[in-house]
């Protein structure tokens, strides 16, 4: 867990002196010891019998406080561990992918220290065993993001966008520290065995109070509606950091956090309820939005938003296994992709714009073909990971609400539909970019991180698979954790035979419409309306009612209140005092006996009080 | 014979009222310096007188105190008009008003 906060503080210490590609292979070989320490660590916990698998280290006591006491430990049972082997994993490739890709960049460097510092609060998030040091690494991925996406400060919209998900994520953390502040005050402990040990004592509001505030906390992190406006703009970050924290990882802390309170949650269903259907809206309205996005970052962007709403639909519908399961396949893919988009954009020399690209199929094969295989797992056709993990979910929808389920379904179509349109639109039909530019495949450092993902895509689905209990892996070895809180399935394995196949029916039409809409022409307006392409407005409604009403308000403040009030109060107390002065400064003279003379007039008066009083 | 408490009031009295005259119309610093002297002493004596009249021990105590004070307000005082003294040879009080506000 600390060795990546070593490599981001040598790095931070030495990063500029060293020469150009080793501040990279130091940060990439600390995150991959981290990786091979949590493969360790998972193997030590296969080897217990599988009700007992938790390792629960204390470090040392960190704050000690009346009720309050704190440890700094690490907490490692199933659920951590996989987060952390695929946060580590996933981390360590594309650490290796952004030595090629920030080549060129001027702060190779504290790029790598950010990305180190990224990996450490990431593991503290996951790894401790309280809310408190949770809340730690939440808020340290949190700065970390912001500093992330404002790498290119240069630019005022890659600062205004840091900014902004800096904000908007102040929103969710509210809610996550109200829910601490309430299960402290109810329970008085913080840590994860002692409060899930009692919840039983709280009253039914209270709980459900705390798993609302959770969500909340979870959405600001998660980007769901309705504060899923920051992940968007987050698109300005290099695309490495598009694919690591605002794909594979960070947006994933809120479903894990989720998954961490499962025995709150599991004690309100109305709650899951609201988280299904959430979750459910969210990837519905963020799939319609990818549908007219024309910057090939932000079509994925708005697809990592609805997958998200996928993973909240399972979380809500008491499928924690199949959102964790989604999860990882969606880190594989998800970050394959956005790998895969980063390639694109390197070859094209900046490039973002998807219209103006095409036909980039035969000069980066390489890129090309590992995007598809993902595009394919993500649309969710058979046998690939996307498929199995999507179909958990939607079963687990099924099961639950069939109006979960039909939206669900919608969303599926239409998530085969956007992708297929991005990859039609970049790598097949005509060439639409200015036949100047020397489009180039990427370098090797870059294209291997591809071919581990896109393998990882394809057999991802291996490490869950429906067909018989034996081959559930993931949900073997989860399921200790969540215990009773976990919905037990109640489909028959034929009509889940019959959702899966309709599942691979969604992504065909998808793809087929796609198909036969984009992959000749690349203008179709009917299909891609300004509002849409505009994220629904949702972005410009808080802009005109939110920030510009808030504006306006500083804006008086500062004219009117700070001016005229408190100006006006402190300069009057001011001015009062100086009035004062010029007349008392006429007392002192300078003079020794006008000083004297004081001292004995006053030295009279109070004898004169005592002598007369002595006489009353 | 024994002379009565209320003699040592009334020469305590005087020295002070000598003193005090002596402040307020002599000019030079040092001069002033030793009537303040003075009636620091009257004052003391007025301490002790009493403390002899009512058997307390407190007062002559505080003359102690009050010596040792001025023992060293002496230092301070004979210090600063040392240093008046090199700068403009002169001693008058009336000449140093330049702290007036």
């Amino acid at each position: 867990m600390l060795l990546p906060l070593a490599g981001s503080v040598f790095n931070m210490a030495f990063g500029k002196r060293l020469k150009r590609p080793f501040a990279g292979v130091i940060a990439s070989l600390v995150v991959v010891a981290s990786f091979a320490l949590a493969v360790v660590a998972w193997l030590g916990l296969l080897g217990k019998p599988s009700g007992q698998r938790v390792y629960d280290f204390t470090l040392f006591n960190w704050i000690s406080s009346g009720n309050l006491h704190l440890n700094v430990g690490a907490y490692l049972d199933p659920l951590s561990i996989t987060m952390i082997l695929f946060v580590t994993g996933i981390s360590a490739l594309i650490h290796v992918y952004s030595i090629g890709y920030m080549g060129h960049d001027e702060r190779f460097s504290s790029f790598f220290v950010y990305l180190n510092l990224f990996v450490f609060a990431m593991l503290v998030l996951v790894l401790s065993d309280n809310f408190v040091f949770t809340f730690l690494g939440w808020e340290g991925v949190g700065a970390t993001s912001y500093w992330l996406i404002a790498f290119w400060f240069e630019r005022p919209t890659a600062a205004a966008a840091g900014k902004k998900a800096f904000i908007v994520n102040r929103i969710g953390d509210f809610g996550y520290l109200t829910a601490m502040f309430l299960l402290f005050t109810n329970l008085g402990s913080l840590s994860y065995g002692k409060v899930f040990g009692s919840v039983g004592q709280l009253s039914h509001t209270t709980v459900i109070a705390i798993a609302i505030l959770f969500f909340v906390g979870a959405v600001g992190k998660s980007a769901q509606l309705p504060l899923f406006v920051w992940l968007v703009d987050a698109m300005e970050g290099p695309t490495p950091v598009s694919a690591l924290i605002h794909a594979a990882t960070m947006v994933t802390a809120g479903v894990y956090l989720m998954a961490r309170v499962s025995p709150i949650l599991h004690l309100t269903a109305g709650v899951g309820t609201l988280i299904a259907y959430v979750g459910v809206i969210t990837a519905f309205v963020a799939a319609m939005a990818a549908t007219s996005q024309t910057d090939i970052k932000k079509v994925l962007a708005y697809s990592t938003v609805s997958q998200l709403g996928y993973m909240f639909l399972g979380i809500g519908t008491g499928q924690y296994v199949a959102a964790i399961f989604l999860m990882v396949t969606h880190a594989f893919y998800k970050a394959l992709l956005f790998l895969g988009a980063g390639s694109v954009i390197h070859g094209m020399h900046d490039e973002q714009n998807i219209k103006r690209m095409g036909a980039l199929g035969k000069l980066m094969p390489a890129t090309a073909v590992t995007f598809i295989l993902a595009w394919l797992s993500i649309a969710g056709l058979p046998p690939f990971s996307g498929f199995w993990s999507k179909g958990d979910v939607l079963a687990g929808a099924y099961q639950s609400s069939v109006i979960l389920w039909v939206i669900g379904a919608l969303t599926a179509i239409l998530t085969a539909y956007y992708m297929g349109r991005e990859v039609y639109l970049v790598f097949f039909g005509q060439r639409r970019f200015d036949p100047t530019v020397k489009v180039h495949e990427s370098p090797k450092v870059m294209l291997i991180p591809l071919y581990v993902l896109a393998t990882l895509s394809v057999i991802g689905g291996a490490l869950n698979l429906p067909i018989s209990d034996k081959f559930r892996f993931l949900e073997n070895w989860l399921t200790p954790v969540f215990g009773n809180a976990l919905a037990q399935s109640t489909i028959s394995s034929s009509a889940r035979f019959a959702l899966g196949a309709a599942d691979g029916v969604f992504a065909l039409i998808g793809i087929g419409f796609a198909w036969s809409l984009w992959v000749k022409s690349s203008s179709r307006p009917a299909v891609e309306p300004a509002f849409l392409a505009a994220g629904w407005g949702i972005d410009g409604f808080y802009d005109r009612v939110i920030a510009r009403s808030s504006t306006r308000m500083s804006q008086f403040f500062t004219d009117v209140i700070e001016v005229k009030v408190v100006d006006g109060a402190t300069m009057s107390v001011a001015s009062l005092v100086g009035l004062l002065g010029k007349y008392v400064r006429k007392v002192q003279s300078g003079y020794i006996r006008n000083y004297a003379l004081y001292i004995s007039i006053g030295a009279l008066v109070i004898l004169g009080y005592f002598v007369t009083r002595a006489g009353a | 014979m024994t002379v009565p408490g209320s003699w040592y009031l009334v020469l305590s009295a005087l020295l002070f009222s000598l003193g005090a005259l002596g402040f307020f119309t002599r000019r030079n610093i040092l001069i002033m310096f030793m009537s303040l002297e003075l009636m620091l002493n009257a004052v003391n004596l007025t301490f002790v007188t009493f403390s002899r009249m009512l058997g307390d021990i407190g007062g002559q105590t505080l003359v102690f105190f009050v010596l040792v004070v001025a023992a060293a307000e002496v230092v301070v005082g004979l210090g600063i008009i040392m240093a008046i003294f090199r700068r403009r040879s002169s001693a008058t009080a009336d000449d140093l008003s330049i702290f007036r506000g």
